[in-house]
């Protein structure tokens, strides 16, 4: 797959073929009667590595996130961490320590006891527990609220509370459900941020489920993409957004517009694909090698979109239509335009400057993009 | 919530909305807002008024009879207010009842003896109904229901015929026995009726539910994932009850020991049924004081003294679930 950060590629061990994965997941299986959740996956992910597994709800992600916790058992396959087979491993022995989508923090115990918990359980020294969770408060700017109850926090508090307390045992693995599904928008922002330098100045290996692509985007280093079971695509979030493999994913990262259409002309550089949707052909940068006339799809982003009130001098990827709903947001305006052949695309536009020219409602507009916008997709 | 299911106060409200809506109920509603009362205090005033009217008045009642003197007459006791000639009037107040239960030290034995029949009593049952309730909280929905309805169950049979069905167990050519001695355990008839085993087990058997519903419906709130949480910073099951189960369930271990220990220590029927003559409890004091005796002023100042006795349980009990209420 043509990436372009060759400078992250060299240190990346997943492109590495050498590289020793840090966790192993073997074709696991998970079954609940005759339901499938997790179904005969493979998955490698490396060490200091924040890795996010994102999917809609009833996916499997979570179920994953459990066996690796070990509150789940495999129906069949393993997971090697660190080298170790987990197989067998209860909770309460595993290197591995999972913050909570609901944070369930004892509510009964004061926040300097939820964090010592961990230590206490080890039965580590009681002065060295002491200067451990202050230090723990300390980096998640909790110094002043070690006495307090969990109820008397905030949900942004509460959450550092459970970041705390999984943390301060120094896992070989962190598990985050959810880590900011609670949290308001303003402050989702502000904590990923924190979460990132916190994992790097750790050290520590993340595995985070998450159903929002944003917080997967902003977070990761490699986001593994699950539909029903299986995991439909990995990659770091250039590669997915840019290069989505499938329809769903595609659809699932983002917005995206997609045309159907035959293939009329499968050269190794280019691809020529007549569209019902458009009167123009569709001209794509990247043979696709399948027989002409086979069904394809064709995805461009939104953004990758120009708008004209003049035909563009170009012959290919160009459609007339005329604009059918404006919205617009501030940095970008939106634009809903339709199609002479009544499909409706979408196209954002930058707001470049504070006089950009917009759009208006029911003026005809030509859209086009250019050849390495759109990408073919088979399946 | 299943779907068509609407709490009591919605399903109330749905009932009367045709009548607050109707001629008579718009009338009954203006002449209560003309007398300056509002739904809210009309709906908290029907309680107010049910315990004024079936608790204070009686115990204004027992108070005035256990402060006048025994007297022989129908009813037996004098009057507290006397009026005089010439508009005089006299009051008697008589405290030599309540003096008199500091003297007699059978009183005082009899409520010690009662307190540590229920104590002891609420400490057992706390014993086996914890296991039980957290048995029915961690059961499946629909075995949970089954459970529950055996829990209850006994209720639909009168208190009193439970307490003789153990008479027919525990007395010498009783069930127990005879089975023991059928298969040549004993020789002869262990002495079971009319001892202290027989009012501990008769209490623990009656007050069981109680304890076992309020412990049962706090169990069943504990979120599993506090569980999940412990064993995950690697605490093993047993001590994840110890350090998370079992103090989160305290306010459920108070209210269950509260609703038995509180009837236990004036439980009056299990004693006189299965207890003998030397189980001293203060309830059978009082039935004898009030029956036997005839002596109403000293039973009634029995009944304030143990009224007294029991209100710094409740008291307690009150201040704790104050407590837990404003925690959460």
């Amino acid at each position: 797959m043509a990436s372009d950060n060759t400078k992250d590629k060299s240190k990346s061990p997943w492109n590495d073929p050498y590289a020793d994965p840090y966790i192993s997941i073997e074709n696991i299986t998970k079954k609940f009667g005759d339901f499938t959740a997790v179904d005969n996956v493979s998955l490698k992910i490396y060490k200091n590595e924040l890795f996010c597994l994102l999917g809609g709800s009833g996916c499997g992600k979570s179920t994953l996130l459990r066996m690796l916790a070990g509150f789940e058992n495999p129906t069949s396959g393993r997971i090697l961490l660190d080298g170790q087979d987990m197989a067998g491993i209860y909770p309460y022995d595993r290197p591995v320590n999972m913050m909570f989508q609901s944070y369930a923090l004892f509510p009964h115990m004061t926040i300097e006891k939820n964090v010592a918990f961990g230590l206490h359980q080890d039965g580590m020294h009681k002065g060295e527990i002491r200067k451990r969770v202050a230090d723990m408060l300390e980096l998640v700017k909790l110094e002043d609220f070690a006495k307090r109850k969990p109820h008397q926090l905030s949900g942004g508090q509460r959450q550092r509370v459970a970041l705390a307390r999984s943390l301060i045992k120094q896992p070989k693995l962190l598990l985050l459900d959810e880590p900011l599904g609670a949290l308001d928008k303003k402050l989702r922002e502000n904590t990923q941020f924190e979460l990132m330098n916190l994992q790097e100045e750790l050290g520590i290996t993340f595995v985070v489920v998450t159903h929002d692509q944003e917080e997967a985007m902003t977070l990761s280093s490699r986001i593994g993409i699950m539909d029903s079971g299986k995991i439909v695509q990995v990659g770091t979030p250039n590669e997915i957004y840019e290069y989505p493999g499938t329809r769903y994913v595609a659809d699932f990262i983002g917005s995206i517009n997609l045309f159907d259409g035959n293939v009329v002309e499968d050269e190794a550089d280019h691809v020529r694909i007549q569209s019902e949707d458009t009167d123009a052909t569709l001209y794509i940068d990247h043979g696709v090698a399948v027989t002409e006339g086979s069904r394809v799809g064709v995805a461009v982003r939104p953004e990758k979109m120009k708008l004209t009130r003049n035909r563009p001098d170009q012959a290919d990827n160009v459609a007339e239509g005329i604009i059918d709903e404006v919205a617009y947001m501030g940095n970008l305006s939106v634009y809903r335009v339709r199609l002479k052949s009544g499909k409706i695309v979408k196209a954002t536009l930058p707001n470049l400057d504070r006089d950009t020219e917009q759009f208006d409602w029911d003026e005809q507009v030509y859209v086009s993009w250019k050849p390495k916008s759109g990408l073919v997709l088979l399946s | 919530m299943r779907a068509g299911y609407l709490p009591l106060g919605k399903r109330l409200t749905s009932v009367l909305e045709p009548f607050a809506n109707s001629v008579v109920g718009r009338f009954v509603v203006s002449i209560f807002g003309a007398l300056g009362i509002t739904g809210r205090t009309g709906v908290i005033s029907i309680p107010f008024f049910w315990l004024g009217i079936f608790f204070l008045i009686p115990f204004a009642f027992v108070l005035k009879i256990s402060l006048s003197e025994s007297i022989l007459a129908i009813p037996p006791y004098s009057d507290l207010i006397e009026w005089g000639e010439e508009g005089l009037i006299s009051l008697h107040l008589n405290f030599g009842n309540f003096l008199f239960l500091l003297e007699d030290d059978l009183y005082w034995f009899s409520y010690v003896n009662s307190a540590k029949i229920a104590l002891i009593s609420t400490f057992f049952c706390l014993l086996i109904g914890y296991p039980m309730a957290y048995g029915i909280a961690r059961a499946s929905p629909a075995n949970r229901n089954i459970l529950l309805m055996l829990i209850i169950l006994p209720f639909w049979t009168s208190f009193l015929l439970r307490v003789y069905a153990w008479i027919g167990l525990l007395k010498n050519n009783g069930l127990f026995n005879n089975i023991l001695m059928g298969l040549g355990i004993i020789d002869e008839p262990i002495v079971m009726m009319q001892t202290d085993f027989a009012v501990y087990l008769g209490i623990i058997y009656s007050y069981l539910p109680f304890m076992i519903l309020p412990l049962y419906a706090n169990l069943e709130k504990l979120d599993g994932t506090l569980l999940e949480a412990a064993s995950d910073l690697g605490c093993k099951p047993i001590k994840a009850f110890f350090v998370v189960t079992l103090p989160l369930s305290i306010p459920g271990i108070v209210a269950g020991s509260m609703l038995v220990f509180i009837p236990a220590v004036g439980e009056f029927v299990i004693p006189a049924l299965l207890g003998g003559p030397d189980t001293l409890m203060i309830g059978r004091v009082l039935w004898d004081e009030f029956f036997n005796n005839r002596d109403w002023p000293l039973a009634s100042a029995v009944a304030i003294a143990m009224l007294l006795f029991l209100v710094v349980p409740i008291m307690f009990f009150q201040y704790f679930q104050n407590k837990q209420s404003e925690a959460s």
